[in-house]
């Protein structure tokens, strides 16, 4: 399925009155978002600068329904809306738009425990790659090197991979996103949404202020991620893992853009030696090398 | 009153909050185990298992997803229920909050027990008083038939005044011990607990936008909303009592609302207590009565909100003896709060019970006797 991008809902979700950042990656993931699911989805959202932008109550900036909730719980409470709405005969799909902390870090028991019950919640974790909403600090989606305000050398601890974990949950869908691929995002959240049991996106939407960028830049940023093979978009569904345009047509290293193209628009990588930049490189190509193998191992009848 | 086709039978506590859930037809139950509440999930999921009852059993990962869970079913419209215990209830602490402070009508048995370390299992009264500010309205039943009954008024109660409740049940003393009791029929439930209304305390539904929680614009509003709960929390002692009066009336049994009286005309003295030792308080009072010693007591159904107006009917009264069977650095928690209502030299507050230690009817009556012949020197009496 291909997503033409003036065919896209034109009905806008995210409106006049929010309180995003300039620049703000997130607020382009939840307008597709809105597009996608903006009639059946009903979000849990955690602790974050997704509770921020909202704008301030009781009016909202973003036209959806929305319970804002503490920080550790969105995975379990996306089930009881889900359970509810099971019980009750309500059509809908209970989503989880929660950054990499309320994700990865002090959510994490509940977004495993939701996947291994295979609960019906579609699970969306925008990663900015930091706990931006309090100032910049280190979460373990803080990529290698990355300068954080409690990381102010670097951070000297490698990336966690949560969309891998999750797929070993045996979960139905799991995949990857960037807001620059705005098309390809909405076509997984719609795919997503299809399926009953729990469904994972990680969608990667860089922060100007935390990656320290121009606000200007933003879609260029997380473009870049891509083609320089930084972020690898893929997508596992029905047991099966494929990389996803553009990644899937830069499985040859060569055709990568170099990294420095993404870094360098970057002033949280500006302290970065050669020799960092090279180590960099060589825990991406690895990156590349598992993830291959990967969905080799896992395509039907391997 | 109408003659109803009651069945009689023997549960312990846990079965007993498990059949009064089954009567009160939640849409979504989720729980963690933990000693001694286990028993009450064990067999509600067996009730869901085999169709006996119509509900979502969601396992979790902790204490903390269990209330979440519950929390976001009762958000959207579902009745839903939970139960806990002790170090379970402490990892809710967060949940227990953020969901009185959403108004949610969740219902929550907490089996009381001891707070490590070290690790025991058995019963006190720290863990559910450590609640009584969240905003939860919480009691405690007496004996197996209250534990059952309360269950049941505490659905009518979350979702008439929109205040989750705690209903506790002593652990082990009430929680594992079997006593015969009296089912209602499910159409006496039915007719008192109707299904909830799905639109409050807000409606969640798909397509229809609707924001709750966001950052407020003016403090000023943030300030309104908890003032709006304590007054739902005073207007909810009303509500106690003319849903425990509607109780009694369709099913036969109803217990005095906010406390429960006993022997109290023309007492000079008052125990006052919590829970199922009030069992053997009341021997001690009788004793004591047939020695001659002019003594009641009150037993405090609702520790939230507080019965204050109750309490204070003991002005009369010359010695007040508060037994509470939790302990702080600042002394009882019921000894203080009675203290607050009544003044404090008319209150002797005696600890005991502590870490699920056995404190006999007699040891009641020597205690109670101490106390009014002013034979404790300090205020705080610990046995």
């Amino acid at each position: 399925m291909t997503v033409r991008i003036d065919l896209l809902p034109k009905t806008k979700y995210v409106v006049p009155g929010n309180s995003a950042c300039a620049g703000c990656g997130m607020m382009i993931g939840l307008k597709v978002l809105g597009m996608a699911l903006g009639e059946e989805a009903v979000l849990s959202i955690p602790a974050s600068c997704a509770s921020v932008v909202q704008g301030l109550g009781p009016k909202s900036g973003v036209a959806l329904p929305i319970l804002n909730v503490p920080f550790a719980s969105a995975a379990s409470v996306a089930t009881g809306i889900s359970e509810a709405f099971r019980q009750l005969g309500v059509k809908g799909q209970a989503v989880v738009w929660a950054g990499d902390g309320g994700t990865a870090d002090i959510g994490f028991a509940a977004v495993s425990a939701a996947a291994e019950r295979n609960s019906d919640v579609l699970y969306i974790m925008y990663d900015n790659e930091a706990y931006m909403n309090t100032g910049i600090q280190r979460s373990s989606e803080t990529p290698k090197g990355a300068w954080t305000t409690t990381t102010p050398t670097g951070k000297r601890e490698a990336k966690k991979d949560v969309a891998l974990i999750l797929l070993a949950h045996g979960v139905p869908y799991v995949a990857t996103a960037n807001i620059a691929y705005p098309q390809d995002f909405y076509r997984k959240i719609k795919r997503a949404s299809e399926i009953r049991g729990f469904k994972f996106i990680h969608l990667l939407s860089p922060c100007p202020p935390g990656w320290l960028f121009d606000p200007s830049l933003t879609v260029e940023v997380a473009r870049k991620a891509v083609e320089t093979g930084v972020f690898i978009l893929w997508e596992y569904d029905n047991g099966e893992l494929k990389l996803n345009p553009p990644s899937s047509a830069l499985v040859d290293k060569s055709k990568r853009k170099p990294l420095v193209e993404y870094l360098k628009l970057q002033g949280r990588y500006a302290h970065l030696s050669e020799d960092q930049i090279k180590q960099m490189e060589e825990e991406i190509d690895r990156k590349w090398r598992f993830l291959l193998r990967f969905a080799q191992a896992a395509r039907p009848g391997a | 009153m109408r003659t109803l086709a009651v069945l009689k039978t023997a549960l312990t506590g846990n079965y007993a909050v498990a059949h009064a859930v089954k009567l009160a037809k939640p849409h979504v139950i989720a729980a963690y185990p933990i000693t001694p509440q286990t028993t009450i999930v064990e067999k509600l999921s067996e009730f869901v298992a085999k169709g006996e009852l119509k509900a979502s059993f969601v396992n979790v990962e902790s204490e903390f997803s269990a209330l979440a869970v519950v929390y976001g079913a009762a958000m959207a419209g579902a009745r839903a229920f939970t139960a806990t215990s002790s170090h379970g209830l402490f990892y809710m602490y967060e949940m227990l909050w953020w969901a009185a402070g959403s108004r949610a009508p969740i219902v929550m048995a907490v089996a009381t027990r001891t707070l490590g370390p070290p690790w025991n299992i058995h019963d006190e009264h720290n863990d559910i008083l450590a609640i009584r500010d969240s905003g939860w309205a919480v009691a405690m039943a007496s004996n197996v038939q209250e534990v059952l009954d309360l269950t049941i008024q505490a659905f009518k109660l979350a979702e008439s005044a929109y205040i989750p409740v705690a209903v506790g049940l002593d652990g082990f003393v009430l929680s594992h011990t079997v006593e015969t009791i009296e089912l209602p029929p499910q159409e006496a439930v039915d007719e008192f607990l109707p299904p909830r209304r799905p639109d409050l305390p807000l409606r969640l539904r798909p397509g229809e936008p609707i924001t709750m929680g966001n950052i407020p614009s003016d403090d000023r509003l943030h300030a309104e909303h908890l003032k709006n709960i304590y007054r739902a929390s005073q207007e909810a002692k009303k509500l106690v009592k003319s849903i425990d009066a509607e109780y009694g009336k369709l099913v036969g049994r109803e217990y005095g609302g906010m406390v429960e009286g006993f022997e109290l005309e023309g007492a000079r003295y008052a125990v006052v207590c919590m829970g199922a030792w009030c069992g053997d308080a009341k021997e001690a009072v009788r004793s004591l009565r047939r020695e001659g010693v002019p003594v009641g007591l009150m037993r405090i159904r609702f520790v939230r909100p507080f019965p204050d107006e109750e309490v204070a009917e003991l002005s009369g009264i010359d010695k007040v003896v508060v037994f509470d069977r939790d302990i702080t650095p600042a002394g009882g928690i019921l000894g203080r709060e009675v203290a607050s209502v009544l003044g404090r030299d008319k209150v002797v507050n005696v600890l005991a019970g502590l870490a699920g230690v056995d404190f006999k009817a007699d040891e009641f009556r020597k205690a109670v006797k101490h106390a009014v012949e002013g034979e404790y020197a300090d205020r705080v009496v610990l046995l």
